[in-house]
């Protein structure tokens, strides 16, 4: 009894973000960790793949997705509470690099397989017509911070990410900015199988604080 | 995906062979000044993290690398393209390759090269007639086992040459995938060949070896 005292007062949040959401999240997760008991566990990824964890029985406590189809996916299957889905965040995408679509030898996007990011950029490609082009000169990558990185190193000419993403970036050029991409949607639930339902939803309303919102809105997310 | 894999790989471990021998030679035959240095260097990707290694490699034959660089400005990319499949491949099987070698090479004894030496063959005719037929066993093992290595280099690949479907998918990064997606008879099938092949190749390697002592003695 005791010993568990301590384990009832201070939970450890286990929490599986999608990668745009890295720096930002750091930031609001270390001030929840100063002002309260709480500890604050990020696992950063592809949505794609932390959902998949998630269904492979991974300790996670609240998914913070970067698409509403991976959250759907886990809503199917029962491994979120339906009760706690929120969706706070939009974004958009860009594209940056030293080229544009069309004279770029290489461009990097999220595998859209996994990676929203990805997958919008999938859906803006085929929008615009030029999917069917720039096919043989995808590169798909793990994450989206996977595509900031290859064109930041110049191993890809061009690349698809958040424009969050390139604004932690002091070495990509933004080359344009897509207006009139998919909507993207960033929703947050706690997980069905959450080891403190009561710790992820304080962390979650923290995340919909005031102060939380500032953090993200200074990283450029837009706030629905 | 098989096909590439398999293709990589067979280049992988007919760039490194060369090297391999001479390098396993030079361990086993000579003293030189660094050669405990150079030892350790050549052991490294059996021992450090894979992604390290591929980290190593990402930097060094990335465009902005000191060997990517060069070759890019002549128009040759060798990340995200085969390319860094093969030198990921050959980088992290080229311990193995090495060690069986050496000891194959070690086991030679010297007093045949010193006859044949004293026979008038010159050093490379005494290697090529003596010391290698000799350890032949030993060497077509750390093949095998080096080539067998190849087909599942996973950790330094996904780094240099990414997971592009068609182009640089392997038989890993292709397990990897299924799992990812969720589709698991995808990779249970990729598993039966991934185990399949090991067995054949580390059994092989092994049959190689019995074959050897059965010889010695």
């Amino acid at each position: 009894m005791l010993l568990a005292l301590p384990l009832l007062l201070a939970a450890e949040i286990h929490v599986s973000a999608a990668a745009s959401l890295m720096d930002a999240l750091k930031e609001i997760a270390g001030n929840y960790e100063k002002a309260s008991a709480d500890r604050i566990v990020l696992n950063f990824g592809a949505s794609g793949m932390l959902a998949r964890q998630i269904e492979e029985g991974a300790p996670v406590d609240l998914f913070l997705s970067a698409d509403e189809a991976r959250m759907n996916s886990l809503l199917h299957k029962k491994l979120i509470d339906p009760e706690s889905r929120v969706s706070l965040l939009s974004n958009e995408l860009v594209i940056i690099g030293s080229a544009s679509l069309e004279k770029a030898g290489r461009i990097a996007i999220g595998d859209p397989a996994t990676v929203p990011a990805g997958t919008y950029a999938r859906e803006y490609l085929k929008k615009i017509g030029m999917w069917d082009r720039v096919q043989p000169k995808l590169i798909p990558l793990g994450n989206v911070r996977a595509v900031l990185v290859a064109v930041e190193s110049g191993n890809a000419d061009a690349g698809i990410v958040y424009r969050t993403d390139a604004m932690v970036s002091k070495h990509v050029r933004v080359s344009r900015e897509i207006a009139d991409g998919p909507a993207i949607s960033y929703p947050f639930a706690i997980t069905a199988n959450a080891q403190s339902h009561d710790a992820a939803q304080r962390f979650l309303d923290y995340l919909r604080s005031k102060r939380a919102v500032a953090v993200f809105r200074r990283y450029g997310f837009i706030i629905r | 995906m098989v096909s590439l894999t398999v293709r990589t790989a067979i280049l992988a471990t007919i760039l490194m062979t060369p090297f391999g021998i001479a390098i396993a030679w030079l361990l086993a035959r000579k003293q030189w000044p660094g050669k405990s240095i150079i030892e350790t260097i050549v052991a490294l990707p059996l021992v450090m993290p894979p992604v390290a290694t591929g980290l190593i490699l990402l930097k060094t034959f990335g465009r902005r690398g000191p060997i990517g660089a060069p070759l890019h400005a002549v128009g040759f990319d060798i990340v995200f393209t085969w390319r860094a499949i093969v030198i990921a491949m050959a980088v992290m099987s080229f311990p193995l390759l090495v060690r069986a070698s050496r000891i194959a090479f070690e086991e030679v004894p010297l007093r045949l090269e010193q006859i044949a030496r004293t026979l008038g063959a010159a050093p490379m005719r005494v290697f090529f007639t003596v010391t290698l037929p000799l350890a032949k066993r030993g060497v077509i093992g750390g093949i095998l086992l080096a080539f067998a290595r190849s087909l599942g280099e996973f950790g330094a690949t996904i780094l240099v040459a990414g997971n592009i479907p068609g182009r640089t998918t392997t038989v890993a990064t292709s397990i990897y995938n299924s799992v990812q997606l969720g589709q698991d008879a995808d990779a249970y099938r990729l598993l039966l060949f991934a185990v399949v092949v090991a067995f054949v190749a580390v059994w092989s390697a092994e049959a190689v070896n019995r074959q050897r002592q059965r010889l010695r003695t």
